[in-house]
């Protein structure tokens, strides 16, 4: 297949997906949970994606994510509250000392710039420890900004340990697709770069990558900072999902959920991560809420066990069950692709068998 | 002497937290030295054990409740090894590591399920809870106990792997994996020990830790593991005595922080000392002592 019309099959493939979701959300009532776990999903598309460069692109352990969405929605909350009512959100504060609002496109930026401008600076003594002690420092570092966030001398600016709200977030569910997409992209286009070649190779082995001319310290910190980048900018899209923000909700707790998501997608696959982030949000959120049900009844049979947080048992038994039997995830390494369907079409129906399937970029 | 009776009672509760620490830390340093494994789910299995003696008490008295929880607890360990990181054995570092974190959010959820996400009130254990006095300050006796209890189990701990032939069988493994394997060591017996011995110390760490901080609830064990995590890299990591000094350093310092004032960075600090630790001296303290390693 031609680059041309692959890129016209891609083009194709966005639009219908836009005009889907616009009819969708024409037709569904408000509120309905289909939308719900397309906003949710879409948010959490991309923090997966963005820990997936670093885990599974660039060989990088890294539990820092929750801590760089905190940044990142802190930022977007704080530069977007309207002044009016600053004062009732900053009441313990005076109204808190930001007195004037950026357009929220600006807002998330800053917001990854801020998680990028922490990752650096994070970056420079962590990144020279290797797997688990990087895994359990980027830890560390997430919950020591946690733990600034809500202290009380910052709260003319965090709002110490109380909410934040009141500021601008989306109605349609057309936003999170739009601005995810667009970083989820731009991610691709690195991957595929000279700069994710050496990500790649860096990941395989590092000292055959060092030994080939690739400065290790420069692009660990690279995929390091333009990671924490997108997870920044994930963080402002949750708290516009959201609504309110407070730092307690950015535990550690939520980054093992995004690297569940990463590592059933199948670590190394873009689309792996996005499909999962879908799949999980869809299953802890509405697929199994039926679990929760008390008063379930199978044709007179009253089933037993179920009450409120047997779904959550059952979503951690299927997660254990992918991550002990089927570790390669849904996608394993590989990408979901315009050619990939259609070589596998060809295989299934031409007859003219092709060497390679599945996925094309691999 | 009036600053010490004002600030004794932080440095006994340091001490006494540091020796739950240590307790902990055990358990990590141990499964680490042969695994090379973080086992995440190490804080989740003493929140399990806290757990496990609110339900056990109701049901029997409570001489019988502690044997039970902690036989219950070195299940649940031992069971947890075989079903989530044996498979693994051959996999690559990466996927154990998040098998972990897969057991700590199934054990966090089944707590959840369980407890119906209320705190759960810890038993008054009679005895340890009793308040005693010291130099003017007063505090419970599980206060003092646990330093003493801590270097005792620490000193038997060493003696069992200096001494016993499982012990050499975990020196062994731990120096190198293969090599012990063909030298017909038993090597999924040596890594149930390790993960019976482990547990057990958790699970009497859990008796002292919710004696003195009485609710139990399903993300309880994740902060304290995670220290006690800290004073094992701390220590040097697959070193026993390391951990156990590295975990008392850890309890004083974050108690005193406490005690002047800033109780929101008591965790950050630990932290920010692992960070600090890590870029000074990567093997820790007594990471570089061989003789040490388990």
């Amino acid at each position: 297949m031609s680059k041309k019309t692959k890129m016209a099959w891609n083009a194709g493939l966005i639009v219908a997906l836009l005009a889907t979701l616009f009819i969708l959300e024409q037709v569904m009532p408000s509120g309905s949970m289909f939308l719900t776990v397309l906003k949710k999903g879409a948010i959490y598309a991309l923090v997966a994606v963005s820990m997936n460069l670093l885990n599974g692109f660039t060989g990088l352990f890294s539990l820092g994510q929750a801590g760089f969405m905190l940044l990142g929605a802190y930022a977007y909350a704080i530069l977007t509250i309207p002044v009016e009512s600053r004062g009732s959100v900053y009441q313990y504060f005076d109204g808190g000392i930001v007195q004037f609002t950026v357009p929220v496109p600006v807002a998330l930026i800053a917001g990854g710039l801020l998680a990028a401008v922490f990752a650096y600076l994070i970056g420079l003594p962590v990144l020279r420890l290797k797997s688990d002690y990087l895994a359990i420092a980027t830890l560390g570092f997430a919950e020591i900004i946690r733990a600034v966030f809500q202290w009380d001398k910052l709260g003319p600016i965090t709002n110490g340990s109380n909410l934040l709200r009141s500021f601008p977030s989306f109605k349609s569910v057309l936003y999170p697709f739009i601005v995810s997409g667009i970083c989820i992209t731009l991610i691709v286009l690195l991957i595929n770069s000279t700069y994710g070649r050496a990500f790649k190779a860096i990941r395989d082995d590092e000292i055959a990558a060092e030994a080939m001319g690739i400065n290790l310290a420069h692009h660990k910190r690279l995929a390091f900072v333009i990671s924490s980048f997108f997870a920044g900018v994930s963080g402002g899209l949750l708290a516009m999902y959201q609504t309110t923000i407070q730092a307690s909700m950015f535990k550690s707790a939520m980054t093992y959920e995004i690297l569940l998501i990463v590592v059933i997608g199948g670590i190394g696959s873009v689309t792996g991560s996005c499909i999962s982030s879908f799949l999980f949000i869809a299953c802890s959120e509405w697929w199994l809420r039926f679990l929760d049900n008390e008063n379930l009844y199978l044709g007179g049979f009253h089933v037993p066990f179920l009450r409120p947080g047997f779904r959550k048992v059952v979503f951690a038994i299927v997660i254990m069950l992918v991550v002990l039997f089927y570790r390669q995830g849904i996608m394993g390494t590989k990408e979901f692709s315009v050619e990939g369907i259609a070589n596998f079409f060809k295989r299934k129906f031409g007859g003219k068998k092709t060497a390679e399937g599945g996925g094309s970029h691999e | 002497m009036e600053w010490i009776t004002r600030n004794l009672p932080y440095l006994l509760a340091g001490i006494s937290v540091g020796g739950q620490y240590a307790l902990i830390a055990i358990g990590y340093t141990m499964v680490y030295g042969i695994l090379r494994l973080i086992n995440f789910a190490h804080g989740d299995i003493f929140m399990v054990a806290g757990l496990i003696m609110v339900y056990a008490v109701t049901v029997m008295p409570i001489y019988a409740a502690i044997p039970v929880m902690i036989a219950a607890t070195v299940l649940l360990g031992f069971l947890v090894e075989r079903a989530a990181y044996k498979p693994l054995r051959s996999a690559p570092r990466m996927s154990i590591m998040i098998s972990a974190i897969g057991v700590s959010y199934l054990l966090q959820n089944m707590a959840l399920y369980v407890t119906g996400g209320l705190s759960q009130q810890y038993p008054q254990i009679p005895w340890i809870s009793d308040s005693v006095s010291v130099l003017g300050a007063t505090t419970k006796r599980v206060t003092l106990i646990t330093p003493v209890l801590t270097i005792v189990l620490v000193v038997a701990l060493v003696l069992l792997i200096k001494k016993t032939k499982i012990g050499m069988a975990m020196r062994a493994a731990s120096r190198d994996f293969e090599t012990s394997q063909l030298m017909g060591i038993k090597i999924n017996s040596v890594i149930s020990m390790t993960f019976i011995i482990g547990t057990f110390l958790a699970a009497i760490g859990s008796l002292l830790f919710f004696t003195n901080y009485t609710g139990v609830t399903p993300t309880v064990g994740a902060m304290p593991g995670l220290k006690a995590f800290v004073a094992a890299v701390f220590g040097g990591i697959g070193s026993i005595p390391g951990a156990v000094i590295g975990a008392f350093i850890i309890g004083i310092c974050e108690n005193i922080i406490k005690g002047l004032g800033w109780t929101n960075f008591s965790d950050a600090f630990t932290f920010a000392l692992l960070i600090v630790i890590l870029f000074v001296k990567p093997t820790g303290l007594f990471g570089e002592k061989a003789t040490d390693k388990v």
